[in-house]
């Protein structure tokens, strides 16, 4: 009975701190945006600009919560619950420490692959419920941007699991004892994170957002904390992405013995954040077909390619 | 790709480059003195109003914020009854100062003028009227001008001929 009761606390600590670090990834963003565009950024609410995401909260909670008349009331209401909800759940198979995780599962990362393919029911929904062009071009764009990406992003970690044999998450960090997986799979590596840029929708892959062409894309027509939970969502996929690449390719809670595991997975986790933000800092935002072509043209065979060279040497010298 | 991870690396070296942000209320930007800012009325050195109701600035004003009257006092000079420039209006051109034939109307660099109160932003002559000379010292419109307003006599001006006597035949 008390094992059960300390777990629930912990699923909901473990809830709680994730909405907290996506929240406050809003402040880190705009300040670390700043830094490498040669400006301040938030730095006057609190000390250095930290109670900004207070700020935001509060601007967000009373904004109008406007549903457009010529929307599609239910799937406008449930497309931004399906993203959090997505999202939170892939975080219940991330091991962060030997001790703290929600759920051992046996297929881990398989479940974090569904429920990512899960999420681009949010965007498709929000886009057509909305009954805007833009909204719906942003959609389609989302679509075709998330389930290609989608393809490959699952083959580039299939050497992980051959190299680990197995789809428990913690049975891939154990895997990792002594050399990391980004060595042996380096391509593999660098496939997983574009196409979790991509998955997340985040700059240069925010096709279906681009604010320059569409408006605010699949997201135009929301206000209020409907936006505020796409907006923490996108935050979320930052951190969920982050998380993947450092218990995949990264050893996880893995390291030197002289700081606890949970800080080994934190400083590694946002080290792949603050590239996520280096890159949306540096560089523009590609044409949506010549996403497809370097999609389908590049990645998709270089992740085939490495998933029969992982598969022919792991048989070869019996791993 | 190659040039992909060059603008990454070049983005993150602008982390250790000087910020161009002047936080301002703290630091404030040097502004030049032909900077176009508040609007100000001058005197002449003879602490004198400069102002001689000519409405030349009203007209040249583009937003029309300026509106004054003239008057004239017993010696014939004359100066503005009441000069009124409406800033919430003004967009700070210069026009009138170009316009101004007397130097009175300066545009000074100070920009501070926010008030919770629109009509605040309203300013009368009292208002405007400064007692230095501005950015053109010892200039005093009456010593040049062809008409006796009390402070020279007719043909005493610095650069002014003798009146010519239109009954005399000699040149």
């Amino acid at each position: 009975m008390i094992d059960i009761l300390l777990h629930i606390a912990l699923v909901i600590g473990i809830m709680l701190a994730l909405v907290m670090i996506a929240a406050g990834l809003i402040w880190l963003e705009r300040r670390t945006l700043a830094l490498w565009q040669d400006r301040y950024g938030p730095n006057r609410t609190g000390l250095f600009g930290t109670l900004q995401v207070v700020a935001d909260m509060i601007k967000i909670f009373f904004k109008e919560d406007w549903i457009p008349p010529f929307a599609d009331k239910k799937i406008f209401v449930v497309a931004p619950a399906i993203l959090m909800i997505s999202i939170l759940l892939s975080f219940a198979v991330v091991p962060f420490t030997p001790l703290i995780g929600v759920v051992n599962l046996n297929i881990g990362l398989l479940f974090f692959l569904g429920m990512s393919s899960f999420g681009a029911y949010s965007i498709v929904l929000a886009g057509w419920s909305s009954n805007n062009k833009y909204s719906l071009i942003g959609a389609v764009r989302a679509a075709s941007q998330m389930i290609s990406y989608e393809v490959f992003m699952g083959l580039s970690l299939m050497g992980v699991v051959m190299l680990s044999g197995s789809f428990n998450m913690r049975d891939i960090v154990l895997a990792q004892q002594g050399r990391w997986f980004f060595i042996p799979q380096f391509l593999g590596f660098i496939i997983f994170f574009i196409a979790g840029i991509a998955e997340t929708r985040r700059l240069p892959f925010d096709i279906p957002e681009a604010e320059s062409e569409l408006v605010a894309g699949y997201h135009s027509e929301y206000s209020g904390m409907k936006f505020g939970m796409f907006f923490v969502g996108e935050y979320l996929g930052i951190t969920l992405i982050s998380a993947m690449t450092t218990t995949l390719f990264f050893g996880g809670w893995l390291g030197p013995a002289f700081l606890p595991p949970i800080f080994w997975f934190l400083i590694k986790m946002f080290a792949f954040i603050l590239f996520f933000i280096l890159l949306r800092a540096s560089l523009p935002r590609p044409r949506s077909d010549q996403l497809m072509a370097l999609g389908w043209k590049v990645l998709f065979p270089l992740s085939m390619l490495n998933v029969l060279v992982t598969g022919a040497l792991v048989l070869y010298f019996k791993l | 790709m190659f040039s992909i991870l060059r603008s990454i690396w070049l983005t993150f070296i602008h982390m250790f480059h000087k910020r161009v942000t002047v936080e301002y209320p703290e630091k404030k930007n040097y502004l030049p003195p032909r900077h176009r800012g508040r609007i100000v009325l001058t005197r002449d050195p003879d602490n004198q109003e400069r102002c001689v109701g000519c409405y030349l600035c009203a007209v040249a004003c583009p937003v029309d914020c300026i509106s004054l009257q003239a008057t004239e006092d017993e010696n014939g000079r004359r100066s503005a009854e009441f000069f009124r420039i409406n800033f919430s209006r003004c967009i700070l051109c210069g026009y009138c100062e170009e316009a101004c034939p007397t130097d009175a109307i300066q545009l000074i660099p100070d920009f501070e003028m926010a008030e919770y109160n629109r009509q605040n932003l309203v300013y009368e002559k009292e208002d405007l009227l400064i007692d230095g000379q501005g950015k053109y010292p010892g200039y005093n419109f009456f010593k040049h001008a062809g008409v006796d307003a009390g402070v020279k006599a007719k043909g005493e001006g610095i650069d002014e001929e003798k009146p010519v006597d239109i009954k005399k035949l000699m040149p």
